[in-house]
C-alpha cells in the first residue's frame, strides 16, 4: 500500500486513541479537584494533568493560572493547543478523509459525524460565549463513544491485511505513550513509602489513576481489595490481561509488526526493537521495578516507546 | 466541485419533461411520467421537505461534499439534491446513446488525426489554427500515439432536448469530466428516500460504471506492461474541490489514490511509494490537468505532478487517462466543426444534433450575425463560464452596440448562436414543486474493446426560477437520471 496512506492511518487511531484518552484524563481530574482540600493534600492537580498530557508548556505561552477552567478549555477546545480534542478530531478527520479509500465507510462515517459533531459544539459555544460543566461532560462522553465507534467498527469491517495493522499499531502505540504518562506525572503517589496506615491522602489520586485509563473497575476484578499504589502499577504494567497496561499494548505491538513482516515477507528494526522491549516488560517484577526506581523506569519507557514510533515511521510510513 | 456551464436563457414556452409539450397542467403528464405524477399528487405535504432534509443529512455524514475556495465558514459544501427523478424511455435513450457512441468515436479519430498525419486540416475541414494554435494543444504530442488510439478514456458529453424528439449535444468534455460520483450516489440516495417510487419502476442500473472505467482503463495499459497494469488515481489532493470524487472512485474501483508526491519517476518508469518500497505504476487515471502533470514539461510551480511523468509517458511507459492533449477536441471553436468532423471520419450523418452556430470568422456568417444580435447568444471562443457572452435578448441597445464594436474588430475570436429553450423537469422546493430547467451529462468510456455507456447521467438542474444556469457554485442541483426499460409512450 501506498507510503502516505499507511502513514494517515496509523496517525488516525494515535488522534482518536489521545482524544478518549485526554477525555478520562479530564473527567477524572474533575474528580479530585471538587474533593475537600484534606482529601487530595492540596496537590496541584491540574497542573499534573497538563503534564499528563503533554501539554504543559504551551500553554503557559498562552495562560498564566492552571485551573479547572483554563486547562479543560485548553485541553478540550483550544485550537492552539495541537493535542487538544477538538484538534485530536480536526487532523484525524483529514488524515481519514486524505485516505478514504482505506477506511470502510462505517470508520469514515464515525469520524466524519464526530467531526460534524464538533462543528456543532463549537458554534454553540461560539454563540454562548463560554463552556460550561455540562456541556463539557456531553462533549466528553461523546468523544468516548467516537473513539470506540471507530476502533470497533474498524475491527469489525476492515479486511485484515497491511492497512488493519497499521491501524491497530496506532492505536497500541499511542496507548503505551498515554499510560506510561499517567505513570510518569503520578508515579510519587505510587511509591511504597507514601503508604499510611488506615487510608491514605493518596487514595483518590490512585483511583483517579485507575479512571484515566478506566481501570478502576477492572482493578477490582483483578486484585479484590482496597487499591494499593504497587497494585496499581502492576495493573497498568504488568498485567498482560489489562487491555492498557504497558504490557498488553506492546502484546499487540509485537503481533501486528510481525503480522506486516510475515505479508511483506521482511522482518526489520522495528520488529526487533518491540520484541526487545515485550521481553524486558515480561521479565520485570513490580518489587524490582520500585527498587530500581519507577519513575526511571517510565522515562526510560517513554522514550523507547517513542524510538519505536520513529522506527515505524522509517521503515514503512516515508516510502 | 464546480461544474462550469453557463447556458443561453430561453424563449418561453419550453418543453417539460413530464408535463410535455407546452403544457404546464400536471392533469395531463406524459405517459412515461404517470407513475411519477401520481406520486406527487399523492405525495403528503411536507414529505419531499423532509425528505430532502434527509438526503442532506446523508450527504454530509458520507462526506459528498465540494470545497469552494477561499470560502472558510462553509468550507465544504453540498450540491442541493432534487428528489423528483428526470425519466426517459429505452427508445430515447438508444437514440442519444448511438449519438454519443458516435459522437465520442468521432473526437478520438480527430485527436488520433490530430496529433498524427493531420488529414482533416489538409482536406481544408477544419482550419490550421484552429487547431494548432488552440491553447489545449499539446505540441510535445505531435507523432505521439496512445495505446488502442484512445485519447478521451472517460468523455463527459452535456445534452440538452427543446422537445420530445431530438437531444442536442453542448458541449463536449474531453479533459477529466467530473460528476460522475453524483450519478452513482444519487441513485442510492433514491433507493433509500423514495423506495416505493422507485420499485414502480424498472430501471437500468447504473452502479457497474465502475467496473465499465475498470475495464477501460486496463484495456488501455502500455503494450510492454508486464502482468497486470498496476492503475492509480491521481488527485491534486483533498483541498481540490472534487476530492470526494477522486477517492470515490479510487475505492469502486479498489485502486490506489495518489498525489503527485506519491510518485517517483526513474528511468522513464513511473512508481508510487509504498511501504515496501517503489512499485511500479501503468495507468493513471489522472484528475490532474495536462498544465500541472509534470514541472518539468509544463508548469515549473506546480507541486501537483511529478518531475519527469511527461518523459515516461512519451517513453510509452505509462498510460494517461485522458491522454495528455485531449482537451484540443473540445473547445468551443472546434464544437462547431462537429458535424464536418464526424462526416469526415466515419462517412455517417451525426446522429446528435450540434446547436445551430454562426463562426463570426466566416463573412456571411459575420453578416448575419451583426443583423441578428438581439436574437443571439455570442459567445468568446476561448472562455468559458459564461464570461464574455453576449445574451442578446436580455442585453440593452448600450450592450449590443459595445458588444457589435468588439466582434467586428476580432470577429474569428467569436461564434453566435440562437437562444435555446432548455426542457424543464419538476423540481422540489420547500413548500412546493415547479419546473426548472435541466440539463445532461452522461459519461462516456472508450476502451481497447469499444465505446460504452452505463444507461444514465448526471442530471444538473438550475434551482433558481427562470434560471438557465445549472453550475453548481451558482445554485444549480443535481437529479438521479432514470432510464427506464420501457419506451417513452408505454404507460
Amino acid at each position: 500500500m501506498l507510503a502516505r496512506t499507511a502513514d494517515n492511518l496509523f496517525w488516525v487511531s494515535r488522534y482518536l486513541e489521545r482524544a478518549d484518552f485526554l477525555a478520562r484524563l479530564i473527567e477524572a481530574s474533575r474528580r479530585i479537584s471538587a474533593l475537600p482540600i484534606a482529601y487530595t493534600a492540596a496537590r496541584d492537580e491540574w497542573k499534573s494533568v497538563l503534564m499528563a498530557s503533554g501539554a504543559d508548556e504551551t500553554f503557559f505561552d498562552h495562560f498564566d493560572i492552571a485551573d479547572e477552567a483554563n486547562v479543560t478549555a485548553f485541553l478540550a477546545f483550544d485550537e492552539r493547543n495541537p493535542s487538544s480534542i477538538r484538534n485530536c478530531i480536526e487532523f484525524g478527520r483529514a488524515n481519514a478523509r486524505a485516505v478514504r479509500t482505506a477506511l470502510t465507510t462505517e470508520m469514515w462515517e464515525g469520524i466524519n459525524s464526530a467531526w460534524l459533531e464538533l462543528k456543532k459544539f463549537e458554534t454553540a459555544h461560539r454563540e454562548a460565549g463560554r463552556i460550561d460543566r455540562e456541556d463539557l461532560i456531553g462533549f466528553l462522553e461523546y468523544v468516548k463513544t467516537t473513539s470506540s465507534l471507530y476502533d470497533g467498527s474498524g475491527y469489525r469491517s476492515m479486511l485484515r491485511n497491511d492497512a488493519y495493522y497499521f491501524s491497530r499499531l496506532g492505536v497500541y502505540v499511542e496507548r503505551a505513550d498515554n499510560t506510561a504518562r499517567v505513570l510518569d506525572v503520578k508515579y510519587h503517589v505510587l511509591l511504597p513509602e507514601q503508604e499510611t496506615v488506615g487510608g491514605s491522602v493518596d487514595y483518590f489520586q490512585w483511583s483517579a489513576i485507575l479512571r484515566s485509563v478506566s481501570a478502576l473497575t477492572a482493578y477490582h476484578w483483578v486484585y479484590r481489595e482496597s487499591i494499593k499504589p504497587w497494585n496499581v502499577a502492576d495493573l497498568l504494567i504488568l498485567r498482560p490481561e489489562m487491555p492498557r497496561s504497558l504490557i498488553s499494548c506492546y502484546d499487540n505491538i509485537v503481533r501486528f509488526l510481525d503480522a506486516l513482516a510475515a505479508q511483506y515477507g521482511r522482518q526489520g528494526a522495528s520488529q526487533r526493537h518491540a520484541r526487545n522491549i515485550k521481553r524486558r516488560l515480561e521479565g520485570a517484577s513490580t518489587g524490582e521495578i520500585f527498587q530500581s526506581g519507577l519513575h526511571e523506569f517510565v522515562d526510560e519507557f517513554v522514550n523507547e516507546n517513542n524510538r519505536l514510533g520513529a522506527e515505524i515511521t522509517e521503515q514503512y510510513l516515508i516510502g | 466541485m464546480t461544474f462550469q456551464k453557463a447556458i443561453e436563457p430561453m424563449t418561453s414556452p419550453c418543453f417539460d419533461e413530464m408535463n410535455g409539450g407546452e403544457s404546464v397542467s400536471p392533469s395531463a403528464p406524459r405517459a412515461l411520467y404517470d407513475r411519477v405524477a401520481r406520486w406527487l399528487e399523492n405525495s403528503p405535504p411536507g414529505l419531499l421537505d423532509s425528505r430532502r432534509q434527509q438526503a442532506e443529512m446523508l450527504f454530509r455524514r458520507i462526506g459528498i461534499t465540494f470545497a469552494v475556495y477561499g470560502d472558510k465558514e462553509a468550507a465544504e459544501r453540498l450540491i442541493p439534491f432534487d428528489i423528483i427523478p428526470r425519466l426517459l424511455g429505452q427508445d430515447e435513450w438508444r437514440r442519444l446513446e448511438a449519438g454519443l457512441i458516435q459522437r465520442v468515436k468521432a473526437l478520438n479519430m480527430f485527436l488520433t488525426d490530430v496529433y498524427g498525419a493531420q488529414e482533416i486540416i489538409r482536406a481544408g475541414v477544419v482550419p490550421a489554427d484552429l487547431v494548432l494554435r488552440n491553447p489545449a494543444y499539446r505540441p510535445e504530442m505531435q507523432g505521439h500515439r496512445v495505446p488502442h488510439d484512445i485519447w478521451t478514456h472517460i468523455a463527459g458529453i452535456d445534452v440538452i432536448r427543446v422537445d420530445d424528439r431530438d437531444f442536442y449535444a453542448l458541449e463536449d468534455n474531453c479533459r477529466t469530466p467530473s460528476g460522475v460520483s453524483y450519478m452513482l450516489e444519487n441513485r442510492e440516495m433514491m433507493i433509500r428516500l423514495a423506495p416505493d417510487l422507485f420499485a414502480d419502476h424498472r430501471v437500468l442500473p447504473v452502479e457497474n460504471y465502475p467496473d465499465a472505467l475498470l475495464a477501460s482503463l486496463r484495456s488501455v495499459a502500455p503494450p510492454h506492461c508486464p502482468g497486470d497494469p498496476n492503475i492509480v488515481v491521481l488527485t491534486p489532493g483533498q483541498f481540490n474541490s472534487a476530492f470526494y470524487e477522486h477517492s470515490f472512485l479510487a475505492d469502486k474501483l479498489g485502486v490506489e489514490l495518489v498525489e503527485g508526491r506519491d510518485l517517483a519517476v526513474r528511468d522513464d518508469v513511473v512508481y508510487m511509494r509504498t511501504t515496501e518500497g517503489l512499485k511500479r505504476v501503468d495507468v493513471i487515471y489522472r484528475r490532474v490537468d495536462d498544465d500541472f502533470l509534470d514541472p518539468l514539461a509544463f508548469r515549473p510551480d506546480s507541486v501537483l505532478g511529478a518531475a519527469g511523468l511527461m518523459g515516461a509517458y512519451l517513453a510509452g511507459n505509462v498510460t494517461l487517462a485522458n491522454a495528455v492533449g485531449a482537451g484540443v477536441a473540445d473547445d468551443k471553436a472546434v464544437y462547431t466543426y462537429m458535424p464536418e468532423i464526424i462526416r469526415f471520419y466515419l462517412d455517417e450523418e451525426p446522429k446528435l444534433r450540434n446547436v445551430t452556430t454562426w463562426r463570426c470568422r466566416e463573412p456571411d456568417a459575420l453578416n448575419y450575425v451583426l443583423d441578428h444580435l438581439s436574437e443571439l447568444v455570442v459567445k468568446e471562443v476561448n472562455g468559458s463560464g459564461g464570461y464574455g457572452m453576449l445574451v442578446g435578448p436580455h442585453a440593452s441597445k448600450e450592450q449590443i452596440e459595445a458588444f457589435r464594436h468588439k466582434l467586428k474588430a476580432a470577429p474569428e475570436g467569436f461564434i453566435a448562436q440562437p437562444t435555446l429553450s432548455l426542457s424543464t423537469c419538476p423540481t422540489s422546493f420547500p413548500g412546493g414543486v415547479a419546473p426548472r430547467h435541466v440539463d445532461l451529462r452522461p459519461f462516456v468510456l472508450s476502451g481497447a474493446g469499444g465505446v460504452r455507456i452505463v444507461p444514465g447521467g448526471l442530471t444538473r438542474v438550475a434551482l433558481k426560477e427562470g434560471s438557465l444556469v445549472v453550475n453548481s457554485s451558482q445554485g444549480g442541483g443535481t437529479k438521479d437520471t432514470w432510464i427506464l426499460e420501457t419506451d417513452a409512450a408505454t404507460r
